[in-house]
């Protein structure tokens, strides 16, 4: 009973009609139980723990740590958000010149991998940095602050995480019915009152659920915090990993962050309430944008700033690189092949995500109930959990129970579900709490069956979300590197594995071609779908007999 | 119509994936004998054209998964007695360590393991090392005099080093480097010795290479890093003014880690598996690193092909390089103490 009816009488309760509730509690289980996967590992590792482990793992550091780790999460999700929500807001309710372009760049930096992002501000900013070496030839002003530590760990985090509001705020905002604004307008009320008393509150649920990846992305990596030497909860598993070669804490401090993931979501479950929002949008009037004005140059300057130091100062380092190893007389290591690679594996990935998320989100969205709950939370188990952990989970379950599947492209992309499913949840989810249970009602009372209206009604009107989630998991899936490096087939190589190959071994010019190319083919895909959630759509409410 | 492309660029792409995922099992028959799956934990940049070699000489096929020691380490634990790997090259000897004790290596033959310096191979016989790794003091020749330079690591303590020093304090190798002082030192001595290098200010870098970068530029006159860094820095960047300073018999700072190789026991293929390891450790190895990646050989009778002190002369200090992850949460605790993670 997952498409409510409830307080519809239902005309035509068939056989027919009951079959996809089931299929859908089904897959529904399914997802849960791969997703529960990497947790069942740890649980086996945990269980071999002896009193020197858990003297290991339960000490002051440990809860040192984890305060740590949650003050970094709370700032970057909070920074996330004050940068993404107003880049949404100004490309695409304002007349901001140049929209489509920045609407573009503000999205890139999502594609740029935070260990290449982190070590971008450092080559610029850190003890070695080229503008830092600029600054102080220039003005003679040796002592800019060093970014190492919280504020480096900070600013790499935020710049490289608030695509994740900016593109699910986006979405939600192109969403909404301008008629509703329209009608507060009617009552007097300013567009700025408006936006505040009527469109923010609405686009809560985005915010939140791009908060929440924000806030777990935060958690479970190592890339960024390493590079800029913030000890986080991660230092804890990866020293055990590649320090102490002992998996038993490994995988006690692992369940324990997923402990904390949990208190983030059920927090912010708590503060999310018990709101529902939906509306049935009506005809497709575009809605007209605001006009800036006085706000042009500050808002400009503000998308100037993000983007230049989110994008255009990774990618001048990483052109920097590029060209010194021309110069230098190596080759450009433009690697098609791996591109070709990457964006098959991505688009496996995406795809199956977002059929996977297609059941949770459903069941999320139209039960009240725990069981609600449930569904809407198991999808992020793996997202909290940092890559290796997983990709450690699936080395274990594949190479002893399953090994045809052993080092195979299918397990690659299925380990890309279990990391990235939230992103496609999520906004499948925001997208039908908008739409509400209304219009699947009306369906049926014109004597649909439920998979009927469900192609007929819902897909259309989930569309954008689940093209913004299917987006979202594919560019993370083309920078993916941990999973990708413990379980590709032997010899098959990413892009990401590419750089990766040539910034272990310290030649960052060998790196700076494969990194611009994933770069490059990220760009194109990110452009369509800028253009494609553009598009006003209006579903049809009239059905066609088939 | 847009519909259609997109869906012809997404065969497309499948296409190239499943293509290159078409290449990976191994066809068990050829000239030689059979293929040889290799987990490497050394870059394909430095050890990819020794393989490519070891293929032409030998007829083996090698079917090499790259990738970082210690997870590779971690992948052949978690894959048990279903490991695909028939060889486990590693940067460093403590991901050996972590293999051989869960009883997962073959052993040696004796021939091959005798032939490599006892100082980096396995006790009990289950890796030998392929080269040898010194930590040094890398100085720029413009700033600094050789006579400057302390004999030991200790003496970058002296205040006279502020502001010159530096060094990556989240690289393994460096951190290997202050586990084996608490092995020699104790605990206290090594707070001590880093509480005066804080005092000394040091820049800290993310890297061995930025740090060599660093000297060359003139931003810091000395930085603790691996030996090879100097001429791998040189390789992409020109003539550098750096040069390695080497500490004396015995002191902390003079460790020599060792990157080497075992065979693991359920190894389908247990020859092709000796061959390579005999490779490595036999002529056309031990010259290749030499000479191409500039280590240190470890079979006796392959000198450094760059000037360095020869291995026969150094005394490195007494610890065992395959034990060290006992004492590496105790470093990184007083790491952290002090302010340098």
């Amino acid at each position: 009973m997952s498409l409510a009816l409830r307080g519809v009488p239902r005309p035509v309760a068939t056989e027919r009609g009951t079959a996809p509730a089931f299929g859908l509690w089904v897959a529904a289980t399914a997802v849960g139980a791969l997703v529960l996967l990497p947790v069942v590992y740890l649980a086996i590792r945990a269980s071999e723990a002896d009193a020197g482990s858990w003297d290991l793992v339960l000490r002051a550091r440990t809860v040192w740590l984890a305060v740590r780790t949650l003050g970094l999460a709370a700032a970057v999700t909070g920074a996330a958000v004050a940068i993404g929500v107003p880049a949404a807001w100004l490309t695409t309710r304002t007349d901001l010149p140049g929209r489509r372009v920045w609407s573009l760049l503000l999205a890139l930096p999502l594609v740029i991998p935070s260990y290449v992002g982190a070590f971008a501000l450092l080559a610029a900013l850190g003890p070695r940095g080229l503008l830092r070496g600029a600054v102080a030839r220039a003005t003679g002003w040796e002592s800019l602050p060093d970014i190492s530590g919280f504020p480096g760990a900070f600013i790499a985090l935020t710049l490289f995480t608030y695509p994740y509001v900016y593109l699910l705020v986006g979405a939600a905002i192109r969403g909404l019915d301008p008629a509703l604004e329209d009608a507060t307008r009617g009552l007097g009320m300013g567009r700025w009152r408006s936006f505040f008393r009527l469109t923010l509150p609405l686009l809560r649920p985005s915010i939140a659920a791009g908060g929440l990846l924000v806030a777990l992305y935060t958690l479970h990596d190592f890339g960024a915090v390493s590079m800029m030497r913030f000890q986080a909860f991660t230092h804890a598993i990866y020293l055990q990993y590649r320090g102490a070669f002992d998996r038993t804490p490994a995988a006690i401090f692992s369940l324990m962050l997923i402990a904390i993931a949990a208190v983030i979501l059920v927090a912010e479950r708590r503060a999310r309430g018990r709101a529902r929002y939906s509306s049935v949008r009506s005809a497709g009037r575009p809605p007209e944008p605001l006009a800036l004005g006085r706000w042009k140059w500050p808002a400009i300057s503000f998308c100037g700033i993000v983007v230049t130091l989110a994008f255009v100062l990774p990618i001048g380092v990483v052109l920097w690189w590029f060209v010194r190893g021309l110069a230098a007389g190596g080759e450009a290591r433009l690697t098609w092949t791996a591109a070709g690679t990457s964006i098959g594996l991505s688009v496996m990935g995406a795809l199956l995500a977002t059929v996977a998320a297609l059941p949770l989100a459903l069941v999320a969205a139209r039960r009240r109930d725990a069981v609600g709950a449930m569904a809407d939370r198991v999808a992020w188990f793996g997202y909290a959990l940092p890559g290796l952990v997983v990709a450690l989970a699936f080395v274990f379950f594949a190479a002893n129970f399953a090994p045809i599947l052993y080092q195979s492209v299918p397990l690659v992309v299925i380990a890309y579900v279990v990391l990235f499913l939230p992103q496609s949840v999520e906004p499948i989810r925001s997208a039908l709490l908008q739409v509400g249970p209304r219009l699947e009602e009306v369906g049926r009372s014109l004597g649909r069956t439920r998979s009927e209206v469900f192609r007929a009604v819902v897909v259309p009107l989930i569309g954008r979300g689940a093209l913004a989630g299917a987006a979202l998991v594919f560019l993370t899936a083309m920078k993916e590197l941990p999973a990708t490096l413990l379980l590709r087939p032997t010899g098959v190589e990413t892009l990401a594995t590419r750089v990766w190959t040539g910034a272990t071994a310290g030649l960052y010019s060998k790196a700076a071609g494969p990194a611009l190319l994933l770069v490059i083919v990220c760009a194109v895909p990110l452009y369509f779908l800028a253009r494609r959630l553009e598009v006003t759509r209006v579903p049809e409410l009239e059905m066609h007999p088939e | 119509m847009r519909l259609r492309l997109i869906t012809l660029i997404l065969l497309a792409s499948l296409g190239a994936a499943c293509d290159a995922g078409a290449t990976a099992p191994g066809t068990d028959e050829g000239e030689g004998t059979g293929t040889v799956t290799v987990y490497s934990g050394r870059d394909e940049e430095f050890v990819g054209p020794l393989f490519e070699q070891f293929e032409s000489d030998t007829g083996i096929e090698l079917e090499v998964r790259y990738g970082d020691s210690a997870e590779l380490a971690a992948t052949i634990l978690e894959e048990g007695d279903a490991s695909p790997a028939d060889v486990f090259l590693s940067q460093d000897a403590g991901s050996l360590g972590a293999v051989a004790a869960e009883g997962l290596f073959a052993e040696i033959p004796d021939e091959i393991l005798e032939r490599v310096d006892e100082r980096f191979r396995s006790t009990e016989g289950t890796w030998v090392g392929t080269s040898g790794r010194g930590r040094v003091a890398a100085y720029n020749v413009d700033a600094v005099d050789d006579a400057e330079l302390p004999d030991s690591i200790l003496g970058f303590t002296d205040p006279a080093w502020k502001g010159r020093i530096g060094f990556p304090p989240t690289n393994s190798s460096f951190q290997a480097f202050v586990a084996a002082m608490i092995e020699l030192e104790g605990e206290e001595a090594t707070r001590t010795f880093l509480e005066g290098l804080v005092e000394n200010e040091p820049e800290l870098y993310e890297d061995n290479g930025t740090t060599v970068r660093a000297i060359a530029a003139g931003d810091i006159d000395v930085g603790f890093v691996n030996h090879y860094y100097i001429y791998e820095v040189a390789a992409e960047e020109g003539d550098i003014p750096v040069a390695n300073h080497f500490f004396a018999d015995g002191d902390p700072g003079a460790l020599v880690n060792s990157a080497g190789a075992g065979i693991l026991g359920t190894s389908a293929n247990p020859s092709g598996a000796e061959r390579l390891v005999d490779y490595l450790t036999g002529e056309e190895g031990q010259t290749y690193f030499a000479e191409e990646t500039w280590e240190y050989p470890v079979v006796s009778g392959y000198e450094p092909s760059v000037d360095l002190v020869p291995l026969a002369d150094i005394e490195s200090p007494d610890v065992d390089l395959s034990d060290l992850a006992g004492t590496i949460e105790p470093a990184l605790d007083l790491l952290a103490e002090v302010g340098l993670l």
